[in-house]
């Protein structure tokens, strides 16, 4: 593995990042959530959480059919709802990249893959090399990448740098996604620490967890993150995209998280290109509470399609 | 006590305060001011529509001796506070054996229909001769979530006439309360969550009727309503938003706490008959049927 950050940069870099104030965080996130989007808003906010999702499976029992009609779904949130958006992206493991990219076709979704033994991250580089290329070959446009945690808190930060950077030089075009699993990293101080050293590894986007653990993307992490986003933005004028995942199940939530990157990041963030959804059973909720603001009844979970 | 009680509502076997966190007062027949009870907003009926839902499928799935003992195991709670029920009646103007008379009939009718929960399967179900190679039979199943709107003349035996025969069917209900009597309702929530009744399986709002059933009445959750008899403008106004996912809708006439107001057909008034074609392979090329 090439080392590509010199050990005196690296304490350079950790040394600037700052201690996170847990009860300042907190108080923001009550002011967000107290907040309340109805009307046009509302519905403006629910098509570009739609359009923000990477739609999701990553299951054992993953078939090829299965990740097909997840494609299928992709592409055809509701038919019963005129021109709805499209998700951002369809988001699997490796051995199912080939087959989404087939189902996919020129739809202009992307296919994003988890990779580096997601989601422990418990296996030797080279195994992480050949998964990774493994999914780039089979045309990933995303890699979902998770770091060691297990080396992250034994404080090896230089194996952990060390890993993205190298990941990201496979990557090529390809856009890379760093996932903390922030639910297994204890307090936000660790969270702001591993922000700043994937941001200087290389990273495209940061996302919050698996999905596989909970608590995954809970305000405070998401906050924590986002600031860790904005000193880089201020800092070099470079953009870095941001992916909370896991536990986003309701519309509710998700709006709450678009207010929460607007306040924070500003407009510029409001697109698929900076932000993700990383969800499976999100895109229901917006569907329904999307028909439920057209027609003024709630829905049932009976007539949409589970995936 | 001296200060008066403000009764909650009862959803997802939580006691809360309703979401628009309004409240209107109780009065008795006398004019004075009793209690004071929760008026719920059109979220409060979301909310327990699906916690209705969700409870819905394993309240179902249970057996149906099971769902005979907890009715059996509310009629006995019922008994235990019998007291505070017939104090309730009491405030509301019912005479000491009028109340004495609907609490204990109250308890009878769980009785009832503790009885019936194994055993109207039976009934209503049927093998049926069909002129083909086929083991037909038809069988019954919960519709689902129920939306019923309460009697409004009775404060309780009305109420246990709607819910019972429903919920031992498997079904869950979210129950919009009387809206001039809606202690016992509450009441009758405590009796719920003290007997085993999971969470969820029965959800009941106190507040206006006319402002709750319209959002009932409309959502797309809810499988069937059972309405005691209303103003014919508000039933209306029911059954056509109730048209969208072609809900069931049952319209009660009589007056539901009549001796009479029990029977297997309130309970079948709420299953949907599932009919199954099983094929029958010719055993060992034996012309013999089953």
């Amino acid at each position: 593995m090439l080392a590509s950050i010199s050990p005196l940069e690296l304490s350079a870099l950790l040394a600037n990042t700052p201690p996170i104030d847990q009860i300042g965080t907190l108080e923001r996130i009550a002011r967000i959530q107290a907040r309340s989007i109805k009307g046009a808003a509302k519905l403006q906010g629910l098509r570009m959480a739609l359009s923000m999702i990477d739609l999701t499976t990553l299951e054992g029992k993953d078939t090829p059919a299965k990740v097909r009609q997840l494609c299928y779904k992709a592409q055809h949130l509701h038919d019963q709802a005129a021109d709805l958006p499209i998700v951002a992206a369809v988001c699997v493991y490796p051995t199912m990249v080939g087959v989404a990219k087939q189902a996919l076709g020129n739809s202009g979704i992307k296919v994003a893959s988890v990779s580096t033994a997601f989601p422990s991250g418990q296996a030797p580089f080279e195994v992480k090399k050949l998964d990774t290329l493994y999914a780039l070959d089979n045309g990933a446009d995303e890699i979902d990448m998770v770091i060691s945690r297990g080396r992250f808190l034994a404080g090896d930060y230089q194996f952990v740098y060390d890993e993205i950077a190298a990941i990201k030089a496979l990557c090529g075009a390809a856009r890379l996604k760093v996932i903390f699993e922030t639910g297994e990293l204890d307090s936000l101080d660790q969270v702001r620490k591993i922000s700043d050293l994937a941001i200087a590894a290389g990273a495209d986007f940061i996302k919050t967890s698996t999905g596989k653990i909970q608590p995954a993307a809970t305000f405070p992490v998401v906050l924590t993150m986002l600031g860790a986003i904005k000193d880089h933005y201020d800092k070099t004028g470079q953009m870095i995209g941001m992916k909370p995942a896991g536990g986003i199940s309701s519309s509710k939530l998700a709006l709450q998280h678009l207010l929460l990157v607007k306040e924070v990041l500003g407009e510029a963030w409001l697109s698929n290109e900076w932000y993700r959804f990383g969800a499976s059973s999100l895109a229901n909720d917006l569907l329904m509470q999307y028909q439920k603001q057209l027609t003024g009844k709630y829905q049932s979970a009976a007539y949409f399609s589970i995936d | 006590m001296e200060i008066l009680k403000t009764y909650k509502l009862y959803i997802g076997g939580q006691f809360p305060r309703t979401e628009s966190g309004r409240t209107y007062p109780v009065l008795a027949a006398d004019g004075s001011h009793v209690a004071n009870a929760c008026l719920a907003s059109r979220k409060d009926v979301r909310n327990a529509v699906q916690a209705a839902r969700k409870a819905q499928a394993a309240w179902a799935g249970r057996s149906a001796f099971n769902r005979s003992q907890i009715a059996y195991r509310m009629a006995e709670m019922l008994e235990d506070r019998k007291t505070l029920f017939v104090n309730e009646l009491q405030s509301m103007g019912a005479s000491l054996s009028a109340a004495q008379s609907e609490v204990q009939q109250a308890i009878d009718r769980c009785v009832y229909y503790a009885g019936w929960a194994d055993k109207y399967q039976a009934l209503i179900s049927s093998v049926n001769p069909v002129s083909s190679p086929h083991f037909n039979f038809s069988t019954p199943e919960a519709m689902g979530v129920v939306g019923v709107v309460a009697c409004q003349q009775t404060a309780l035996l009305g109420l246990i006439s709607q819910i019972l025969p429903v919920i031992i069917g498997g079904n869950t209900v979210v129950v919009l309360a009387n809206t001039n009597q809606p202690l016992c309702a509450i009441t009758f929530a405590e009796v719920l969550a003290t007997s085993d009744v999971p969470g969820g399986v029965v959800n009941i709002l106190t507040g206006e009727v006319g402002e709750m059933l319209p959002t009932l009445a409309g959502h797309m959750d809810v499988n069937a309503l059972s309405l005691a008899p209303l103003p014919s403008a508000l039933s209306i106004a029911a059954q056509e938003a109730a048209v969208d996912n072609l809900k069931r809708c049952k319209l009660y006439t009589t007056d539901l706490s009549a001796t009479t107001a029990q029977g297997l057909h309130y309970i079948s008034d709420f299953q949907e008959i599932k009919t199954t074609w099983h094929p029958i392979e010719q055993i060992a090329g034996g012309a013999g049927g089953y």
